[in-house]
């Protein structure tokens, strides 16, 4: 095989390539690191990458040694994990993540860490101490996020996959935007150990992948109760590589609330493309057998407020370690202890970060407490009951990914609230803890302003827990049908 | 009219370290001195990404603890994170219990318990500098040895009315716990630590005064100075028409000085909220079953059945029972003895007096040379007269320098009860002519006039003659 026939090769096919003899781990290893070396200024995706392949590729292992790209936020030792914050620059932890260990030793070595926005809060990337990703369909725009510069890497063609984390909507909103798969697990289902925590009670790691199966593939190896993690759970069967080509006996529901949100999407209507495409795969889904269904999720117009308050206040705890006393940066010259914790932290943390700091203390202060924090839990309840309610009659719910392309770099910056709206449609799902999947859907065309056209378009199906393997093969007969080619992105 | 008479009411709230394995939420292994920082992992360094685990070790334990106090036993708790900024704090936020600990209510002795629940410790600040303390030196270090070791917080109710009863009832629990087998209990090193919540009211009425904290006295010596000395301070302040501040106090056993750590007004808002990287502590039937039957006997227990089924008179019950280690000497020693076996009453004597005697302050008497059946054997042989109480105590230093056989001793050292009356009658004789003025006085009926002789007996059988046999031989021979 000739090096520029790599590059179209899913992950899974290029297992299968290097098990016949006919491209070795070394190859598509140093074919990738050229790639993601030559690319990396310009879509600005990666804040490390592996010089050499690893000793022990791990050829003989499942994944034959194709090489891997993980988000900054998984620790990975002797190698920067900085979450995307200056606090942790050149921060390099002396331990590896479960998941990335578990990874390495199925055979997949680590070729690059991923840029993120800081401590994975944001939804274009943007707010990474670092600098923002471009999206590879249109370097004006953003990759979404947080876990932007995964996304943009897959989707540029600079790595065969990536892992990510998901809080809000992190792996499946940024997958939408550059037009690759992202799935985000069941909660509990993919260790935690490692990951530099957001949101202790959301945050799930899921991989980012050019299709269906590649993501099935990675999963399969991620998945696995952790002695380290006590909220990590036995799954409850092996993760298969989808088969499925039609959705006979499949009844997908579309939320009437999430269809129609009305003011709580001021400002952000779904985009007349977005809402094409989203009605044009629900078309190719009867076609394959599915019956559609309007269900109600009526809690779920809630699901924003309550993340934004359960989220903060999580991680305004998760982030009291970052104190300037251990590692990470520590602010110099300071008085006394009060200084050097507001020094180090006032120059270590980006806005984005200080304002959710700042909600989630509020949330939790005496007097408040109630009113926020528990009010956003019993939210949380009833969600995930509206989903258990909704399971009885729909085998999976879809939504826009997304209600929008991808959008222009700085045109949210300034406000934060819409750029939460773009966790809308991803929120719901994390709160209750339920694997969803993001899929591409088709692109844009013109007519949601000006340079909106050509952009990919995210559909969002979701599962009850444990549904992955369900949920992969519905996922992998609509691919097919929907037929996306996401090869114009390549670089 | 008469003045006011204030009552104190005092609260405390104790923190044991428990001796499991490993610490409360990483496989770390607990630190007794090791060098700083070497008994770390990235858990109990909260280095980014790590995430805890409970110690289901610690759990039993707190549930043993939960037991012995008679408390109730939530089938489900939780762990909530206390949020502060200290260096000692290395994730910024303790994992400790809120509203829902693993055990509620209870009561030890006279006084009723109001929670128990697990939490992390704090890691260790050393200040360098001169003074060694925080105000004026140089820099602070932190070691993390101790950062993560399980604790067991124990929350009295306000039952205590006096500095005197608060030191007794804390030694009750100590021995209690000790017994229990899960925490070294140890004032100085540290595991166990005492904060006591004291106020004043007059007598007879129901509402309780504002109260003061006072933290961290680190020996039953001050817990009782640190409570009398704020009990005086209150006193005054109230006597002089002033109004107690409700602040957070340090003693300085030092200067007996009581300073001001912080007002009511510096309190934390410690922002509590359930820890979201653990899932909540389930207790099913097994870990009950398991927690039960590791029970021992509790000292109160103890107490009552030495009283009552051994014999003992109440001190020395109450002695044995509640100095758990000489407790267990005791019944080690009944449990070993042969024939001559000792009276038990006896035997209490001998553990309780002449052999802690000779032992070093605070040593275990399982920890010295003397073996619980040597020292059962050479009781039984002093009760049976074929040993003199004083030859009995010359065998005991031996013992207790060089342990060993007791019977072997007096066989050695020639040391047995002299049972010919005839060379003790020449010895008295002898005795008798060397203290004629003594002599005539015993016949004169000053019975206390023979101790010269009794001496002159002694030393003469190096100890071995029976004090009862040398006086009855004085007054034959002197005829009275």
């Amino acid at each position: 095989m000739s090096p520029p026939g790599i590059i179209d090769l899913s992950a899974a096919q290029a297992v299968a390539e290097i098990e016949a003899g006919r491209l070795s781990a070394a190859e598509i290893f140093a074919f990738y690191r050229r790639r993601a070396a030559d690319e990396a200024r310009e879509l600005n995706c990666f804040t490390w990458l592996a010089s050499d392949l690893p000793g022990n590729s791990g050829s003989q292992a499942p994944l034959r040694g194709v090489p891997l790209a993980v988000k900054d936020l998984f620790c990975t030792q002797g190698v920067p994990s900085q979450s995307g914050s200056l606090i942790l620059k050149d921060y390099r932890p002396p331990y590896t993540a479960t998941v990335i260990e578990k990874l390495t030793s199925a055979g997949a070595p680590l070729l690059a860490k991923t840029n993120q926005d800081e401590f994975a809060m944001g939804s274009s990337n943007e707010n990474s101490a670092f600098g923002p990703v471009l999206n590879p369909w249109n370097h004006t725009r953003v990759p979404g996020g947080s876990s932007g510069g995964s996304a943009a890497a897959v989707a540029a063609g600079l790595v065969p996959w990536a892992l990510g984390t998901d809080t809000g909507g992190s792996i499946r909103q940024p997958a939408a935007l550059c037009g690759i798969v992202g799935l985000k697990p069941t909660y509990g289902s993919v260790s935690r150990y490692g990951m530099i925590a957001f949101a202790s009670s959301l945050d799930q790691a899921g991989p980012l992948t050019r299709n269906v199966t590649d993501a099935a593939l990675l999963l399969r190896h991620m998945v696995g109760c952790d002695d380290r993690d006590a909220t990590s759970l036995v799954f409850p069967e092996e993760i298969r590589l989808p088969t499925a080509v039609d959705l006979k006996g499949v009844t997908l529901g579309v939320p009437q609330e999430l269809e129609r949100p009305g003011a709580q999407l001021a400002g952000a209507e779904i985009q007349p493309s977005v809402r094409a495409s989203f009605e044009n795969a629900l078309k190719l889904a009867e076609r394959l057998g599915a019956t559609i269904k309007t269900v109600q999720l009526p809690h779920a117009p809630h699901a924003l407020s309550a993340y934004y308050v359960l989220a903060p206040a999580e991680a305004s705890s998760n982030l009291a370690r970052f104190d300037g006393v251990r590692y990470g940066h520590r602010a110099e010259g300071a008085e006394d202890l009060l200084d050097l914790y507001t020094r180090t932290r006032h120059d270590g943390f980006g806005p984005e970060v200080k304002r959710r700091i700042m909600l989630g203390t509020y949330a939790l202060s005496a007097g408040y407490y109630d009113a926020y924090y528990g009010s956003a839990q019993r939210v949380r309840t009833k969600i995930a009951e509206d989903f258990k309610a909704a399971f009885e009659k729909v085998d999976f719910i879809v939504t826009p990914t997304s209600a929008t392309v991808a959008f222009e770099l700085g045109e949210k910056t300034s406000d934060p609230w819409s750029m939460y709206l773009s966790d809308y449609f991803t929120v719901p799902m994390s709160l209750a803890g339920i694997p969803a999947i993001s899929i591409p859907s088709g692109l844009s065309e013109a007519g949601d302003g000006e340079g909106a056209a050509d952009l990919p378009i995210g559909f969002q199906i979701a599962g009850p827990v444990f549904s992955e393997n369900r949920l992969l093969d519905a996922a992998h007969a609509l691919e097919a049908a929907i037929g996306f080619d996401g090869s114009e992105a390549w670089v | 009219m008469s003045a006011v008479e204030y009552e104190p009411v005092i609260g405390l709230e104790i923190h044991i370290q428990l001796a499991t394995a490993t610490k409360m939420f990483c496989g770390c292994a607990l630190s007794f001195g090791e060098p700083p920082n070497t008994r770390t992992c990235p858990v109990c360094l909260g280095l980014p990404g790590s995430l805890p685990v409970a110690n289901a070790r610690a759990v039993h334990f707190g549930l043993m603890i939960g037991l012995a106090l008679d408390s109730e036993l939530a089938p489900r708790s939780i762990f909530h994170r206390k949020n502060y900024f200290y260096p000692d704090l290395p994730k910024g936020y303790q994992i400790s219990q809120y509203d829902l600990p693993l055990c509620r209510g209870g009561q030890l002795g006279e006084v009723r318990i109001h929670r128990v629940h697990l939490e992390e410790d704090a890691a260790k600040l050393v200040h360098v500098g001169a003074s060694g303390r925080i105000h004026g030196s140089d820099a602070s270090i932190v070691d993390f040895n101790r950062g993560g070791t399980p604790l067991a917080e124990i929350v009295t109710e306000p039952d205590l009315r006096s500095a005197e009863a608060a030191g007794e009832w804390l030694r009750l629990l100590r021995t209690t716990i000790r017994v229990l087998g899960v925490s070294d209990v140890n004032m100085e090193e540290g595991s166990l630590r005492c904060d006591a919540n004291i106020s004043l009211r007059p007598i007879g009425s129901e509402q309780l005064g504002v109260k003061t904290e006072l933290k961290n006295m680190n020996s039953f010596r001050f817990i009782e100075r640190g409570i009398r000395a704020e009990l005086t301070r209150q006193e005054k302040i109230l006597r002089d028409g002033g109004r107690v501040e409700q602040e957070t106090l340090h003693f300085d056993p030092a200067s007996e000085r009581i300073t001001s750590l912080r007002s009511k007004e510096e309190a934390h808002d410690y922002r509590y909220f359930p820890e979201p990287d653990l899932v909540p502590v389930a207790i099913d039937a097994a870990m009950l079953d398991a927690a039960r039957a590791a029970l021992p006997e509790l000292p109160a227990a103890r107490d009552a059945r030495f009283e009552r089924e051994i014999g003992l008179s109440a001190d020395s019950a109450h002695l044995l029972a509640f100095r758990a280690e000489l407790g267990d000497y005791f019944e080690a020693a009944l449990a070993a003895a042969v024939d001559p076996a000792p009276h038990a009453q006896t035997l209490a004597n001998w553990i309780t007096g002449d052999l802690l005697a000779r032992l070093p302050d605070g040593q275990d008497p399982e920890e010295s040379l003397v073996r619980p059946g040597a020292l059962a054997l050479l009781v039984g042989l002093a009760d049976a007269k074929r040993v003199s109480v004083g030859a009995a105590r010359q065998v005991l230093d031996r013992m207790v320098a060089e342990g060993g056989d007791p019977a072997a001793i007096v066989e050695a050292e020639g040391l047995a009860a002299m049972d010919g009356d005839d060379e003790l009658a020449a010895i008295v004789a002898a005795a008798l002519a060397a203290n004629p003025e003594a002599a005539e006085n015993v016949r004169a009926g000053n019975a206390k006039a023979i101790g010269p002789i009794v001496g002159h007996v002694m030393r003469e059988t190096k100890g071995r003659a029976d004090g009862g046999a040398v006086t009855q031989l004085v007054h034959e021979q002197l005829g009275v």
